[in-house]
């Protein structure tokens, strides 16, 4: 005798993962999930995709769609299970990954995360079961509830005015670039249940091939909540639903759509520094900084555009090549947007407690503003080095030693005004004494490789460090 | 070999030293180049980098990866990290490895970018729904930023649990020398995770028990794991006198700027000791008791109105416990926190 029909092998022959009644399902009878559960168990061993197989399971009726595949699943927050069946489907990019989820779970709470799954075109596919209700929570209205039918939360039927319309998910999604194939099929007759097989097969198909992201809308009966006999609700399926919800295949492109296969690899650490351009050494030859205070706190300040934040960032670069301690500190408020910059650098000897300067020991205002916020701060033995270019005025309270430098028309003669920041770094090097004009030579020669900017990088350094002479 | 960068960034080149897998997240200010960063630097590897569609949608992607045994990190800043929150407690629940980096910025609301210290509730205390814990390392400098990277997906492993790095706007954005090689990592093998190979065709990732007794068998499991992580993993650095006529703590940036006050102190004859924790859960409260004695008075100083504050106390108890906060973005100064500590001291006297 030839055996013609049995139980699929993707089921579990007990449902073990179920805590209780193992051999039957939780579904109520009637409902169209077992009879989509099926078609999908039969596709999985027909195409012998079980192993590849990982399912991602909703909160909704499909809750449990785990207790009945032998399959590696997860089961994902309300709404989320195409964003994790995107984490799932990226990390193992041989995989079928199946994301079966509800009218309230995929087209109300979890839209968002659903249309960027298939905009992206995930390696995945969709079972997106429409039963026009929320089935687990107790019959609410869904997105998909059709209009004037009830539900425990539009007891006297969906109000266009309220609820607005139900929401026809495989249109949106077929409307998308990325899909390749969008349908919608039925499980309340054995002719839909045979289409329907055809189109999930074809889905299948698309995703052992990796041709990307497959959505199929399943509308499925639930006589429960709709309050009627298993009979009277596949009929309503025919008769009522299909009227808002016909089927049919929306989008297919999965014939001339190229395999894509993303890719997931670890890499040796040889990789990594590579690509963190990891070349020199630390032995570089370069002496320590002697320090003019144990530890240097600078301020660049001015306005944005100047380059003080760079400033600060080529002191700190100097510096630790120097085998310095250093941090370097943005100014970090509304000003940052405003047009006025800072940053706080500081050097050292020893580990830096703080890296915000309150104090510095060294001040580089660029504009008439910092020099009046900072300058007063500065101690006695402090430098103030203030850009004579713009500020025509020095306050009358300032007590460290005040360097006049017109790093502005400096760097115009140099040949761009936006090199005021170099003609600045030289001006400090001279005068805290912690750089060599060679040093900054070599600094600007393998910060700038284009020979035009560097000609002028150099010029400005040269006319900083000359004024500071 | 040293590189010069921010501790945005130094969080992401720790994760590639401790072979992260894949990076999903959300633009923020100011956790932004942390994403710059993991998408200029995993691409290429071909590793995994995808900015979702929203802070939820990372998290959830986070989950699915880490449900298939990937090394897999998020990050965001306060508004960000409450939306994850719902797919934080689902990766306690379930058990998942996995890293979040939370930039903290100034709230309630959409507050503004610059540093606090408030979101310790939300990180440290839970955040999420359900009776869980997620470990919480505070770094103090990028160095650390870095070291704390690679140590965070080491102990997610070892623990099956989500690790915090929580820093701040000040942290995050400020550039210091890390020194970049390659270090010892423990990578657990994870029988457990979904993958396309027979052997996990029986593995379930979930953290849905229907049964009430199972449920709280899983939830017992899941706090005697808790016990063991504070018995094993609370940390803290001890800085200055060994015995202080004033004890001074607070975490992050607020935790180095008193390691200055220290000094400052000194220099004015005043014995101070800091106490900095690394690990904020499990919080070093034998730390607190080892080092404070009683009469010693403690000045705990935090980026908030007194969130951190509150674990102090509750380790040290019956003990005075000054607070002294600032908010809204704004740094203390040090002479500030000086003339807090010597208030401290005078008023001890």
């Amino acid at each position: 005798m030839t055996k013609v029909y049995e139980k699929s092998p993707a089921f579990f022959d007990t449902f073990t993962r179920k805590p209780s009644m193992q051999k039957t399902t939780h579904y109520c009878p009637g409902c169209g999930h077992g009879t989509l559960n099926k078609i999908i168990a039969d596709l999985i061993a027909e195409l012998g995709i079980q192993d590849q197989t990982i399912f991602v399971g909703p909160v909704g009726c499909g809750v449990f769609i785990y207790y009945y595949y032998e399959s590696a699943s997860v089961s994902a927050p309300h709404g989320r299970a195409s964003a994790v069946a995107t984490g799932v489907s990226r990390a193992n990019p041989d995989s079928v990954t199946i994301s079966y989820q509800g009218d309230g779970d995929l087209a109300a709470i979890g839209t968002s995360n659903a249309i960027h799954a298939a905009n992206r075109g995930e390696n995945m596919i969709v079972f997106f079961v429409n039963n026009n209700i929320y089935g687990m929570t107790g019959g609410q209205l869904a997105p998909t509830t059709l209009i004037d039918q009830t539900s425990t939360t539009s007891p006297s039927g969906r109000s266009i005015l309220n609820d607005g319309f139900p929401l026809r998910m495989a249109e949106m999604v077929a409307g998308l670039e990325a899909p390749v194939l969008s349908a919608r099929v039925a499980v309340n007759t054995p002719k839909n249940v045979r289409q329907a097989i055809k189109v999930i097969r074809k889905g299948l198909e698309a995703q052992r091939d990796k041709k990307g992201y497959a959505f199929i809308e399943v509308l499925s009966q639930c006589p429960t909540n709709w309050k009627k006999d298993p009979k009277e609700a596949c009929e309503w399926i025919d008769d009522v639903v299909c009227q808002q919800y016909p089927l049919g295949v929306m989008k297919d492109i999965v014939e001339e759509h190229p395999s894509q296969k993303r890719k997931c690899e670890r890499v040796e650490f040889d990789a990594i520094a590579e690509q963190l351009n990891l070349t020199t050494s630390d032995e570089n030859g370069f002496q320590p900084i002697e320090l003019i205070e144990d530890e240097v706190r600078f301020k660049f300040a001015g306005f944005g555009g100047q380059g003080i934040l760079s400033l600060g960032m080529m002191v700190s670069q100097l510096s630790m090549e120097r085998h310095m301690e250093v941090t370097w500190l943005p100014s970090y408020g509304p000003e940052m947007r405003g047009g006025v910059a800072n940053c706080s650098v500081v050097v050292s000897k020893e580990a830096i407690g703080s890296p915000v300067v309150d104090q510095p020991n060294v001040l580089v205002a660029l504009n008439r503003p910092s020099l009046e916020k900072f300058g007063p701060l500065v101690p006695e033995d402090g430098l103030i080095i203030y850009n004579s270019s713009l500020v025509d005025t020095v306050p009358e309270n300032l007590k460290g030693k005040v360097y006049a430098l017109p790093a502005t028309d400096l760097a115009s003669e140099a040949g761009n005004v936006k090199a005021a920041n170099v003609v600045v770094l030289g001006f400090v090097a001279q005068k805290t004494g912690m750089f060599s004009q060679a040093d900054l030579e070599t600094f600007l020669a393998e910060t700038f490789k284009k020979p035009a900017l560097l000609e002028l990088n150099l010029k400005a350094v040269k006319a900083g460090w000359s004024a500071a002479e | 070999m040293k590189k010069l960068v921010k501790g945005n960034e130094a969080v992401v080149i720790g994760a590639l030293v401790a072979g992260c897998d894949a990076y999903y997240g959300y633009p923020i200010t100011p956790a932004s180049e942390i994403a710059h960063a993991a998408s200029e630097y995993f691409l290429p590897l071909n590793k995994v980098f995808v900015q979702a569609e929203c802070e939820i949608g990372a998290v959830n992607m986070v989950f699915g990866a880490a449900s298939s045994g990937q090394r897999v990190m998020t990050a965001s800043s306060g508004p960000g990290i409450s939306l994850k929150m719902e797919g934080i407690s689902y990766l306690a629940g379930a058990e998942l490895p996995s890293v979040i980096v939370d930039v903290q910025r100034v709230g309630p609301g959409l507050g503004n970018i610059g540093p606090e210290q408030s979101d310790y509730f939300q990180v440290v205390k839970g955040g999420g729904h359900g009776d869980y814990r997620a470990i919480v390392l505070a770094p103090a400098s990028v160095e650390e930023t870095y070291h704390m990277a690679i140590k965070a997906f080491d102990l997610a492993d070892k623990w099956r649990s989500p690790v915090f790095i929580l820093t701040d706007a000040t942290l995050g954005q400020m550039m210091e020398p890390i020194d970049i090689k390659e270090e010892p990592t423990h990578r657990s093998d994870k029988p457990w995770a979904l993958d396309t190979t027979p052997e996990s065709n029986d593995n379930l990732v979930t953290s849905i028990y229907l049964d009430f007794d199972d449920m709280e068998e899983h939830i017992n499991k899941l706090h005697a794991k808790y016990a063991k992580i504070t018995e094993e993993e609370a940390q803290a650095e001890i800085y200055g006198a060994d015995v202080p006529d004033i004890v001074l703590t607070g975490y992050g940036i607020t935790g180095r700027m008193l390691r200055s006050v220290v000094d400052k102190l000194n220099e004015i004859g005043i014995d101070a000791a800091l106490i900095r924790p690394q690990t904020l859960w499990p919080f070093p409260s034998k730390t607190y008791q080892e080092i404070v004695k009683p009469g010693v008075p403690v000045l705990s100083v935090e980026l908030s109105c007194g969130q951190f504050v509150e674990d102090v106390r509750l380790s040290l108890p019956g003990h005075k416990v000054t607070h002294y906060g600032r908010v809204g973005g704004n740094l203390p100064e040090l002479d500030e926190l000086v003339a807090q500590a010597e208030k401290c001291v005078q008023e001890a006297k």
